[in-house]
């Protein structure tokens, strides 16, 4: 460590005219690169099996084409940003450049920059714009299902948007909190001035740019008719639209892999002199949690995905029932993978919860230790729970008991994090800020998420829910209402520290209030329609459920509204108003707010020395007020 | 100021409020829970359906009671900058916490693993080989999924198939599942069944109707465009009514069960093109 102890000089920007900028490795390059790949992979595929299947000519169906174009797009597309420079010039023995983090314009947003800062902005902005394609596509669902039959859209685009929704939300939302947050915050929480691999951090934002792009252009393919699931065989069956959704899955997963490696050794390696295992702010240890589950689960992803591309290019038949495949293999793997992939998505919403409410009830966190356990022990356990989203398919019936027992025991974990939660809010001095207003909600959300998860653990309570509109409105309770909640309080409580500018707080608490009370009327009649006998991804349903139906539509429309209000409040405050917020207004002890805005290049000019734990609030109690909590705490 | 004793108000609210809401949600709420008295297996997961939600009632109460506790009694007073107290935890709170969360975890899963098995697996997908059958005579019925629509197959007259369920009330049914291209899912509503139909796999459901209805049946698992259209209306009749349509059933799809293939327990529709 005192190599990076050493104070840094401030790089100085370089001046050059903007055409010269043009030129080099940069978006456009980058853009034109990717166009070109694309185009060469489609031609080279088309060589290869253009004239060998008869079938594939005349219908104009080419998935070795599609794919090749989207591999060689990815990579030219990369190559343009600059990500092949540094392995060359290291491969070619000559001195690598390590300047992509020096220019200090606003130009640095837009292509390669190794400052996790940098990249942490990138992301928030990346993925805020495909989770509002992903939130359009819901409000076109509920526009179709305000009717009991196929009336605005057809079936297939109806499945679709379904699909498109589900995948858009599942992929790029994974990495919701860990993308913008942690890369921004992480180093800074453990007194690092950079994340372990800068470069990887970079590419692994790319790599989900061109994802979510590849994802967004299946509509000029057919689409695909599988949902986020894309169960075989039905995957195979599917038109050129479903190696889209393969690859945008395969990428992804890549990219979350590789975010997780970079967390893992970051977190381990590099935490300042101090940083022990026990000071680490709970928040860095929901990340370090998440990470886990994404290095072991997401490549699992990737394999299943190749595996389902060479089924559909090259006739392999590793999920074909008829030519000595199975689909329950595809459905395991899935699923093996997919479990964890759920709380990837929750892990980082208690991790943020549970930082923030030191700060706003001006209380040290209850019960540090009990947190760490759970998020460790929900990470371990759901390894071993992904059956039971196969209760009723046959396979394995009679482990079934297991996986209830094991799907059962990972709401012991949880219910740890909920003891936190309700022993930091005791005899607290809450201030209900619009971050604060958010964690109270995710309290709420994730309560009847929970609870509704534990009639679909239950075997003889899932043959009903299962697969209907009752686990969609759980899991839209765990997800959205666990990680979309917390991920807006991220926003409102850090983004003054990454921009230096505040929000608006009447229209911040108007986005809340309108989203909270949207939300849980979209979702909580959902149930019932669900017990009622509406599957999951239908547009026609019975029509006595057409009452429930326009109402949770309507609510949902509300729902988009309250993001409105909070796309116009970001363009409001943040672009054209530009309110400097004060240094710390949150008054938090946390790091991240003692440190200048904007964060200096390299965070800090000394490495801080870390001697005290993460959450120094509260008047100490006066000696025997009550019991010593050191036993167990 | 003297502070109240917040946890002895605290845990008198959530106890009284526990003791009067469970037991009428048990008894308002638990005969109308779905999906309702048609068939035994149904009738077996109103009454899980009725302990989860007894059980669940007291936690509910617990976390939302507390929140609206805490948001009424824990403020900021306005303006002020006050610190709250410095507590780290509570080592016997934590260890209560846990034993209860695990003793309604593992009295859940014992349960949910009995009634499983007493069930017979509850109307669910038990796979090739149900750990436990029913025991006495039983109708075997296949339901072959494709897309998008449901036949039904009775082995036991001639193999007969037919576009529209029809099953003798008050009879023990093991449902054969399988599917002739992707993956469906046989979800007859009423009688509480629900089973994965999967090409090359036989899914034993079993279902004992107990009342002369009509039932929906829909594909609960996605299976292309036509998926929410893949429904129908199934009727449970009288025993006698039965075995009266069963043999009408014989003789007017006569020329088509000469067609088709002999009944099996999977099907396996076209060549196998793959393998290469």
């Amino acid at each position: 460590m005192s190599t990076t102890a050493a104070a840094l000089p401030t790089p100085q920007p370089i001046g050059r005219p903007f055409w010269r900028r043009l030129i080099g490795f940069n978006l456009l390059t980058a853009v034109l690169l990717g166009v070109g790949g694309y185009y060469l992979g489609w031609f080279i595929g088309h060589q290869i099996t253009g004239d060998s299947f008869e079938y594939q000519k005349k219908i104009d169906e080419n998935d070795v084409a599609l794919l090749l174009a989207y591999v060689f797009g990815v990579v030219g597309f990369l190559i343009g940003l600059g990500f092949a420079n540094y392995p060359l010039s290291r491969l070619l023995g000559r001195p690598a450049s390590l300047r992509e983090k020096e220019d200090q314009g606003i130009g640095r947003y837009f292509g390669l920059c190794t400052d996790h800062k940098v990249v942490g902005l990138q992301y928030l902005v990346g993925i805020g714009v495909f989770f509002f394609i992903g939130g359009l596509n819901a409000m076109l669902i509920r526009t179709e299902l305000l009717h009991t039959t196929p009336t605005v859209v057809g079936p297939n685009q109806y499945l679709s948007l379904v699909g498109m929704h589900g995948t858009m939300m599942m992929g790029m939302m994974t990495s919701g909190i860990l993308g913008p947050f942690a890369n921004y915050f992480v180093p800074i929480l453990i007194g690092a001035r950079r994340m372990a691999f800068p470069r990887i951090e970079a590419l692994t934002f790319w790599l989900l740019m061109a994802a979510g792009f590849i994802l967004t252009s299946t509509i000029f393919f057919g689409g695909f008719p599988t949902g986020w699931t894309g169960y075989e065989p039905l995957n195979d069956q599917a038109v050129m639209g479903m190696d889209s959704y393969i690859l945008f899955f395969a990428l992804v997963g890549i990219s979350m892999a590789l975010l997780g490696l970079n967390m893992l050794a970051t977190i381990i390696t590099m935490r300042a002199p101090g940083m022990t295992w026990s000071r680490l702010p709970i928040f860095v240890w929901s990340v370090l949690a998440t990470a886990v589950l994404m290095v072991l689960a997401a490549p699992v992803l990737v394999a299943t995905l190749l595996m389902a591309a060479l089924d559909r290019t090259i006739d392999t038949s590793f999920f074909i029932p008829g030519g000595g495949g199975s689909a329950y293999l595809f459905e395991n793997l899935f699923w093996f993978f997919g479990h964890p992939e759920v709380y990837v998505l929750a892990l980082p919403g208690f991790g943020i919860v549970l930082e923030l409410l030191p700060v706003f009830t001006r209380k040290p966190l209850w019960g540090y230790r009990l947190a760490v356990s759970g998020m460790l022990g929900v990470t371990l356990l759901s390894f071993f729970v992904w059956q039971h989203h196969l209760f009723v398919s046959g396979i394995n019936a009679d482990l079934r008991p297991f996986y209830m027992l094991s799907t059962e025991i990972i709401s012991i974990p949880t219910g740890f994090i909920f003891l936190c939660f309700m022993g930091t809010l005791w005899k607290a001095r809450t201030s209900f800020t619009v971050p604060m207003l958010f964690c109270l909600a995710w309290g709420f959300n994730f309560l009847i998420g929970g609870l509704s998860g534990v009639f679909l653990s239950d075997t003889p309570s899932d043959t009903t829910t299962h697969g209907t509109f009752f686990s969609m409105a759980h899991f839209h309770y765990t997800i959205m209402g666990g990680l979309i909640f917390t991920f807006f309080a991220a926003i409102y409580y850090w983004v003054p520290k990454m921009t230096g500018l505040r929000f608006n707080e009447r229209l911040a608490k108007w986005h809340f209030w309108l989203m909270f009370i949207a939300f849980n009327s979209t979702f909580l009649p959902l149930f019932a329609v669900g017990m009622e006998g509406q599957p999951r991804r239908v547009s026609e349903y019975a029509p006595n459920l057409h009452t429930l139906n326009v109402w949770v539509s309507i609510s949902a429309f509300v729902l988009g509204f309250s993001m409105l209000i909070f796309l116009a409040n970001a363009v409001y405050s943040l672009i054209l108003v530009r309110i400097p917020a004060v240094q710390n207004p949150w008054r938090s002890k946390s790091i991240e707010w003692q440190i200048p805005t904007p964060v200096p290049v390299n965070n800090f000019e000394q490495i801080p020395v870390f001697d005290a734990d993460p959450y120094p609030y509260g008047t100490p109690l006066p000696v025997g007020a009550v019991r010593p909590a050191s036993a167990g705490a | 100021m003297s502070e109240p004793n917040h946890a002895r108000r605290f845990g008198a609210i959530w106890v009284v409020a526990s003791l009067i809401a469970t037991p009428l949600v048990i008894v308002l709420l638990g005969p109308i829970l779905p999906p309702g008295k048609s068939s035994e297996q149904a009738a077996g997961q109103v009454t899980d359906n009725t302990v989860l939600l007894g059980m669940a009632t007291p936690v509910l109460l617990l976390v939302v009671l507390y929140l609206i506790y805490a948001v009424i009694n824990f403020r900021q007073p306005k303006g002020a900058v006050l610190e709250g107290p410095a507590i780290r935890g509570d080592a016997r709170l934590q260890t209560t916490w846990i034993v209860i969360t695990s003793v309604m975890v593992l009295t859940l899963a014992v349960y949910g693993s009995v009634r499983l098995f007493a069930d017979n697996g509850a109307g669910s997908g038990s796979g090739p080989k149900p750990l436990t059958t029913p025991s006495g005579p039983k109708l075997p019925v296949q339901v072959i999924a494709q897309q998008w629509a449901f036949t039904y197959r009775y082995p036991t007259y001639g193999g007969v198939e037919v576009p529209h369920l029809v099953l003798p009330d008050n009879r023990m049914i093991e449902l054969h599942v399988t599917s002739l291209d992707v993956i469906h899912s046989f979800w007859a509503r009423q009688l509480g069944v629900k089973a994965d139909a999967n090409p090359q796999v036989d899914n034993v459901a079993f279902v004992k109707p107990t009342r002369v209805q009509t039932f929906e049946v829909r594909c609960a698992e996605l299976c292309g465009i036509w998926h929410g259209e893949m429904f129908d209306t199934g009727r449970v009749v009288a025993p006698a009514a039965f075995n009266t349509w069963i043999r009408q059933a014989q003789v007017a799809y006569a020329p088509a069960t000469k067609e088709l293939p002999p009944y099996s327990k999977t099907y396996q529709p076209n060549p196998a093109r793959r393998g290469g």
